[in-house]
């Protein structure tokens, strides 16, 4: 990162932390029958995920579908409760603080989500979407609502005229603008991003990923930057975790993730990856198959059915998310050398 | 995937198999004329892939559609020749195309969800796609659909078959399309994002399922896509659409070892590519895909172009043809080649 005010070294010092999340789980119930519903078993969709964050940081939370990752997401913003596990926000406990006063953690944690068409109401104006957080919480900003939305609509690249207008008249790449305006309005701490330019088209993610840059090198607010693949985190982020089925697998500092990645499914995940450029011909790592059902995932590491590396260890010893180095940890019985 | 190896591999008929002149498509509109092609030409060789790269809005689809005689709505026209194995669809009555769709020609679609019918077991609907084209019985258009499914790779097809579509994961009813698609060995078959809803490593699956399938099948392959990486490891010549209309065409390895056109430029530097050094901030293009409605009379491209200032004001009135560049390499730009090359080199490649 080449903004040192704003990320600090590279473990966090308790002071600069600004989340703890220790042992996180979201299962849901799964039913079967349509008129009798009896339960058929947990869908382990977030089953145990632990990492930290300091003040300002941005961490790429990556993984394919059913990794769990967007539903990491929704419990911290507070969308769902998770079933066990402890998170700890810039020094409380973030599930008393939220039975004690929510509210108030909504000022502190907003989100941005992948779909700006759905995320924006068609009936409101521009002005009411981006102006309801003040008015949620009783909050007049000097100079009053108005001018403050209207400073926001400059700030991500809008024109304040846009101020009476409905999101009908705004193109994916805006009503994103819009939706990062909203989520900026009471300067938060942390924002959570989930895939916020997967559904944009290549010209605009460009612009929308410099707009969260920007916006983080003004503020210093922290973000959880949820993508399914690996290209886009790498531009944006400080660290990157690398989900599957529900675990943490790798969590290392940027470079060190995409220079040398340790864990076999990082490395297919990586290779996956179409390079634009017809000249590289890599050698691609082929994943077999799909990911096993978390309503029953395997024994041991998860990812032991699609691994090369497998050996019976891998079936009957869960593999620890560890590391000598704390920038760089692994969850695998053998991992590539560091 | 063998985009090199590919322009090779056509030879076998020089003959283009399909030839595209001057395709437009409009639809009007109470506000006006949608110009959503306009004026596209093109050619294709057997066994030989063409990657379609745009935004949305660029007129992929509309293309693609009109290809296959799909624009049927009310309010669509159509105008070109569109030329397979010398036979001009465009002229063609309806019926003929008819035939010739499924069996000649095949489409598979970004949404395997919403392209398969809920209600109908996979291997029903790959027979019965089956059976509309060629003679077979129900019995043998079943052992077909079991056979593409296997070949397809879906794990013991004979039990999947009788699956639905919502018993299949994403990567999976993709695969069930694709069989469905090449159930008639088509000699044509358009991919309009065929990965853009899957996951990453299911993208390279499917790509390499589409490769093989190919090399097989001796098919000439339409790949519409709005990434570049899936261009650059699978096409072997490369399209470049804007507002409907070509910007650039020419061989993948042209394109993007010596882009043309200033939106080319724009493309590579918006691109999050891992083999690019890390950036903080990316080049992006600024503002958005214009209207379709009132285009201006020039460069569709010029109100985003950073350097439309250096055309003598050519970019804003008059529209700029497509011109061959250099050998096979075509380019629809105002800019005077050698200006082009040098803006290029020296103030466009430093930031890829």
């Amino acid at each position: 990162m080449t903004s040192p005010a704003v990320s600090g070294p590279a473990v966090g010092e308790p002071a600069g932390e600004l989340l703890r999340v220790h042992e996180l789980v979201k299962h849901f119930p799964a039913d079967r029958g349509v008129v009798l519903r009896r339960a058929a078993g947990r869908v382990r969709a977030v089953d145990g995920i632990s990492f930290t964050m300091r003040r300002g940081e941005t961490l790429g939370l990556v993984g394919e579908t059913g990794c769990g990752k967007s539903t990491t997401g929704r419990m911290l913003a507070g969308y769902l409760p998770a079933t066990s596990g402890q998170v700890t926000f810039d020094g409380t406990d973030l599930a008393q603080a939220r039975r004690a006063d929510g509210r108030r953690l909504h000022r502190e944690i907003q989100m941005i989500f992948q779909d700006p068409y759905s995320a924006l109401n068609p009936r409101h104006t521009v002005g009411t979407i981006i102006g309801a957080p003040f008015r949620y919480q009783r909050i007049t900003p000097p100079g009053g609502i108005r001018r403050r939305v209207q400073e926001l609509l400059e700030q991500v690249g809008l024109s304040p005229e846009h101020y009476n207008r409905h999101p009908a008249d705004f193109s994916g790449g805006q009503r994103q603008r819009i939706c990062v305006a909203r989520a900026i309005a009471l300067s938060p701490k942390l924002v959570i991003a989930d895939e916020p330019v997967s559904a944009l088209d290549v010209s605009i993610q460009a612009q929308i990923i410099n707009l969260l840059t920007d916006l983080r090198d003004q503020q210093g607010m922290a973000y959880l930057f949820i993508a399914h693949d690996l290209s886009v985190v790498r531009h944006t982020s400080d660290r990157v975790a690398v989900m599957y089925l529900g675990k943490i697998v790798e969590l290392a500092d940027n470079e060190l993730l995409y220079s040398r990645p340790r864990h076999p499914y990082t490395r297919a995940l990586l290779s996956a990856v179409p390079i634009p450029d017809p000249r590289v011909r890599k050698e691609r790592l082929q994943l077999a198959g799909e990911p096993p059902s978390p309503l029953n995932p395997p024994s041991g590491c998860r990812f032991r059915t699609r691994c090369w590396k497998a050996q019976e260890i891998c079936a009957t010893t869960e593999p620890l998310l560890a590391g000598q180095d704390a920038r760089h940890q692994v969850a695998c019985h053998f991992p590539e050398a560091p | 995937m063998t985009g090199a190896g590919q322009a090779e591999a056509g030879t076998a008929a020089s003959r283009p198999f399909l030839a595209v002149e001057d395709l437009r498509v409009t639809f009007s509109t109470p506000d006006g004329v949608i110009k959503a092609v306009d004026g596209v030409s093109f050619s294709l060789r057997r066994g030989q892939t063409l990657g379609v790269v745009g935004e949305s809005g660029s007129g992929k689809t509309a293309m693609s559609l009109a290809l296959l005689g799909l624009q049927t709505g009310r309010t669509a026209r159509v105008s070109g020749h569109i030329r397979l194995d010398d036979e001009d669809l465009a002229a063609a009555p309806k019926s003929r195309v008819r035939e010739l769709r499924g069996s000649s020609m095949a489409m598979i679609f970004q949404d395997a969800l919403s392209a398969l019918h809920p209600f109908y077991t996979v291997g029903w609907q790959i027979a019965e796609a089956y059976r509309a084209k060629t003679d077979a019985t129900r019995k043998q258009a079943r052992a077909r659909a079991v056979e593409m499914l296997g070949r397809v790779g879906i794990p013991q097809p004979a039990q999947r078959a009788d699956d639905y579509p919502h018993q299949f994961s994403g990567g999976m009813r993709q695969r069930a399309m694709i069989a469905m698609a090449l159930s008639c060995e088509p000699e044509l078959l358009i991919a309009d994002e065929p990965t853009t809803a899957l996951d990453v490593t299911v993208q390279a699956q499917i790509l390499e399922l589409i490769a093989g399938l190919q090399a097989e099948l001796h098919t000439a392959v339409i790949l519409i896509t709005h990434d570049l990486g899936v261009v650059a490891e699978a096409a072997g010549e490369t399209l470049v659409m804007y507002a409907g209309r070509v910007m650039e065409h020419g061989s993948t390895e042209q394109v993007f070892a010596a882009p043309q056109h200033p939106y080319t430029w724009g493309l590579l530097g918006s691109v999050t590519g891992l083999n690019r050094p890390r950036r903080e901030r990316l080049a992006a293009i600024p503002g958005a895909p214009p209207s379709l409605i009132d285009l201006s009379p020039g460069c569709p491209f010029q109100p985003r172009c950073r350097f439309e200032d250096r055309t003598g004001g050519l970019a804003a009135t008059a529209r700029p043809e497509l011109r061959e560049a250099s050998g096979g390499h075509w380019v629809a730009c105002h800019l005077p080649d050698p200006d082009r090359a040098a803006i290029f080199a020296a103030e466009v490649q430093p930031a890829l």
